[in-house]
């Protein structure tokens, strides 16, 4: 019955977002004269009851998922194929968005949840302008409706019923699986309410500051989530791959960067639009280009084409049916923004040195590292197409991709330090005159202590150390306790890319690697460690049995011991690695236990990484202070007599 | 500057911008692409020595082999129609075993035989890579 009522909900949810689409379309046609009935401004007022409605029945239809497999109800296709009774309860309500069906009924869901946050929340935004944008939101969930409910039905049923489940894939069976997906996806579907309002700001030809300042909360919120979701995601891969590595510019990962990417690029324009009225067309761009991205990393993933380490639950004859919905709505979106740009007024200017050419300069960089990123992750498939077979891997995005995130560092590091308009070049200097001195004292440094350090870790060492000077710069000669709130955010997140690029850079300049088949009682040593394998023996877990190996670890007078594992799960059959980190504050040491070798030895890999958690630690400041930009930005507006002086200001 | 102007100098920009990096783009592809190789493509011509490349196929029945130094595994890789001894010095994927999909990434040495800097082998042990499953089939319909 559960299964039923969630396919139910699913079916009125989409009859609803068909309802919404043209409430808003015929609505806004008929209200657009003087002359309208009042049917007109009936149907307009039915748009937002409608949204909410259906995005409590998306979340109706994934509760019931979640039920069921909860109950592990067997008769549920998806279920049998993805679940198992001897599940830990955490893993069995994870696996309802471990598969295909369950990620695009999520995916659905926080689109469905998206717009019933837009009518329910959102207050700034011309009244037509958020009918036409709630009727774009409608069009992209009718279209994704249409695919779960035509081509993956999350609720079909099995029969008869097996007698168990085929579990769900070990390397999934994780903490992080519970969490990572669902943020990732607020952040990918976040980001359909930034294309929604760009159709709707389109539509309604209403593009300008107060558009921009309805927005960028929005933008800001999936931002956050999606810098949460790659940062975690980084994490998890580096730990559970068991390869050391942290990114490994895979497809799949890819697809998540990309939408950062625009969005990055996106949250920056929409502050000179809403605070200087410029990049108007630019703006309404980049808001369709991000949701694109967002989209065409969803089709990546779920079509399977490419070949990906992270992909878990492909099936390719879906691809052409997303591939569908994404000519559709990009389309859309691209003839649309041809037919009414033309129509938007054009903003304000600006001089070539000033906080809006920083801006551009910012959003440039972003968009051809974006640009290659797409080029190098489609490269395969244009090739394939061509029947030619390659994969385009780290040495294609390091060397590309490098220089510029650099060129973009250089930026990051001036742009806060320019003036709204017009600023002076030799001021600039001035104020860039300390970042540049450590930078040089820290190339020197890296230099001396470390020759033979790679072009790209260098650079990326010294520049690092200049830009957390020149982040925390804008807080100089400041009454801290006046600072806004979204200023602190800017400048923590600034310097989150400064500790998370000197994470990268280290990462890869000083990693020492120890690759052994070591017998019970000898000894490694790898960087400031010792470690002695002390045994090898059997243990079990809840749905696993697992060989651990016992290791002595020992740094100066320190010691502690550490249990890599090999683990073999019944259901489905398969073996997992465990690693065995361990943190400290100047990095952190990982341990792979291997096969068996000839003579009772056992293979080990050793890394040192020194300073290595600074990339994720940077990632989780990056958020930190988007949050705070977020919260400052929301509380500034809710306070009127504040808003008064800041237009004074800006007069 | 008149607002025209810059919008055109914007537009410019842009341009330039996607124009720089599709050039970037394409140019680093030409150095840095990984072909993809299935034994019977070496078969049928010599692939190129010291370039990183990929290599799929299935891991042949019976021929892992451990090296004496325990870290190192010497194995074929077979599509059916033609043969490649790989080396590998590392820790094995998870599911990497006998008559099972492995992608190696590594480097092809003057004798035709292949080193190994990483192993793929899938999550799913059902799986099969896109490549391997392609070019087997090929092989199976062209030389049965």
């Amino acid at each position: 019955m559960i299964a039923e009522a969630g396919l139910a909900a699913l079916w009125l949810a989409a009859a609803l977002a068909l309802l919404q689409l043209v409430a808003a379309a015929l609505g806004l046609r008929m209200t657009r004269t003087e002359t309208a009935g009042a049917g007109g401004a009936e149907l307009i007022g039915a748009v937002r009851p409608v949204a909410v409605v259906q995005g409590l029945l998306t979340a109706f239809a994934l509760g019931a998922l979640v039920l069921v497999f909860v109950r592990t109800d067997l008769s549920v296709l998806l279920v049998a194929q993805n679940s198992h009774s001897a599940k830990p309860m955490l893993y069995k309500v994870a696996a309802a968005w471990g598969n295909h069906e369950g990620s695009m009924l999520l995916w659905v869901t926080v689109l469905g949840l998206a717009g019933a946050a837009i009518a329910l929340l959102e207050k700034r935004l011309d009244p037509r302008t958020l009918v036409a944008t709630l009727g774009g939101q409608a069009a992209i969930a009718l279209g994704f409706f249409a695919f779960l409910l035509i081509a993956s039905n999350p609720f079909a049923r099995l029969d008869p019923a097996p007698a168990e489940g085929m579990g769900l894939n070990p390397l999934l069976q994780d903490p992080g699986l519970a969490f990572h997906p669902p943020t990732l996806y607020f952040g990918y579907v976040g980001l359909s309410v930034a294309f929604s309002f760009a159709i709707g700001a389109l539509v309604t030809r209403d593009v300008g500051p107060q558009f921009a300042r309805a927005m960028r909360p929005w933008v800001l919120g999936a931002w956050i989530f999606l810098t949460l979701g790659i940062t975690a995601g980084s994490y998890w891969a580096y730990y559970e791959l068991g390869w050391g590595g942290w990114w490994f510019w895979d497809p799949v990962e890819n697809a998540s960067l990309m939408p950062w990417l625009a969005a990055t690029a996106l949250l920056h324009s929409v502050t000179v639009l809403a605070t200087r009225d410029g990049l108007r067309a630019w703006t309404v761009m980049l808001a369709v280009v991000a949701f694109s991205m967002s989209m065409v990393g969803t089709f990546l993933v779920r079509s399977g084409i490419l070949t990906s380490v992270h992909a878990f639950a492909v099936d390719p004859s879906r691809g052409s049916f997303i591939l569908a919905l994404l000519v559709l709505y990009i389309g859309g979106a691209l003839t649309l923004f041809g037919l009414r740009i033309g129509t938007v007024r054009q903003g304000a200017t600006f001089e070539p040195i000033s906080r809006e050419a920083g801006l551009v300069l910012n959003n440039l960089l972003l968009s051809v590292i974006l640009g290659i990123v797409l080029i190098g992750t489609l490269y395969p498939l244009v090739a394939q197409a061509l029947d030619v077979q390659l994969s385009v891997g780290p040495p294609f995005f390091n060397k590309t991709v490098g220089p510029i995130a650099l060129l973009l560092v250089v930026a990051l590091a001036a742009g806060p330090l320019l003036r709204w308009r017009r600023d002076d070049a030799r001021a600039l200097g001035r104020r860039m005159l300390v970042p540049a001195v450590v930078t040089a004292v820290a190339l020197v440094a890296v230099l001396l202590l470390a020759p033979g350090t790679g072009v790209l870790s260098l650079l990326g060492l010294a520049l690092s150390a200049g830009l957390a000077v020149a982040s925390v710069a804008p807080l100089w000669g400041r009454n801290l306790r006046r600072t806004p709130l979204f200023t602190w955010g800017m400048v923590i997140s600034h310097l989150g890319v400064a500790v998370s690029l000197a994470g990268m850079a280290s990462e890869s300049a000083f990693t020492r690697e120890v690759l052994v088949a070591a017998g019970v009682g000898e000894t490694q040593q790898v960087g400031p460690y010792r470690v002695t394998l002390e045994g090898v023996r059997p243990v079990i877990g809840p749905n696993w049995t697992a060989i651990e190996g016992r290791m002595r670890v020992e740094r100066g007078s320190q010691r502690s011991w550490i249990a890599p594992q090999q683990r073999y799960f019944a259901a489905p059959p398969t073996e997992t690695s465990e690693a065995a980190i361990t943190s400290a504050l100047d990095g952190q040491l990982y341990v792979v236990l291997g096969q068996a070798s000839e003579g009772g030895r056992r293979q080990l890999r050793l890394w040192w990484k020194p300073l290595v958690t600074l990339i994720w630690l940077g990632g989780a400041l990056i958020a930190i202070g988007g949050l705070l930009s977020l919260v400052g930005r929301l509380w500034r507006e809710r306070r009127p007599g504040r808003r008064a002086r800041d237009a004074e200001v800006l007069a | 500057m008149k607002p025209k102007h810059q919008r055109l100098t914007l537009v410019g920009l842009a341009v330039a911008a996607v124009l720089g990096a599709s050039g970037l783009a394409l140019s680093a592809l030409q150095g840095e692409a990984a072909f993809f190789y299935a034994p019977s493509d070496v078969a049928k011509a010599a692939p190129p020595v010291d370039r990183a490349v990929r290599l799929g196929g299935m891991v042949a029945p019976g021929s892992i082999q451990r090296q004496p130094d325990g870290v190192t595994i010497a194995f074929t890789v077979t599509d059916g129609a033609a043969q490649v001894p790989v080396r590998f010095s590392g820790i094995a994927p998870d599911l990497f075993k006998e008559n099972s999909g492995v992608v190696a990434e590594g480097r092809f040495r003057p004798d035709g035989s292949f080193v190994a800097d990483n192993l793929l082998a899938k999550h799913d042990e059902r799986y099969m890579p896109p490549e391997v499953a392609g070019k087997m089939h090929k092989s199976e319909t062209l030389e049965p």
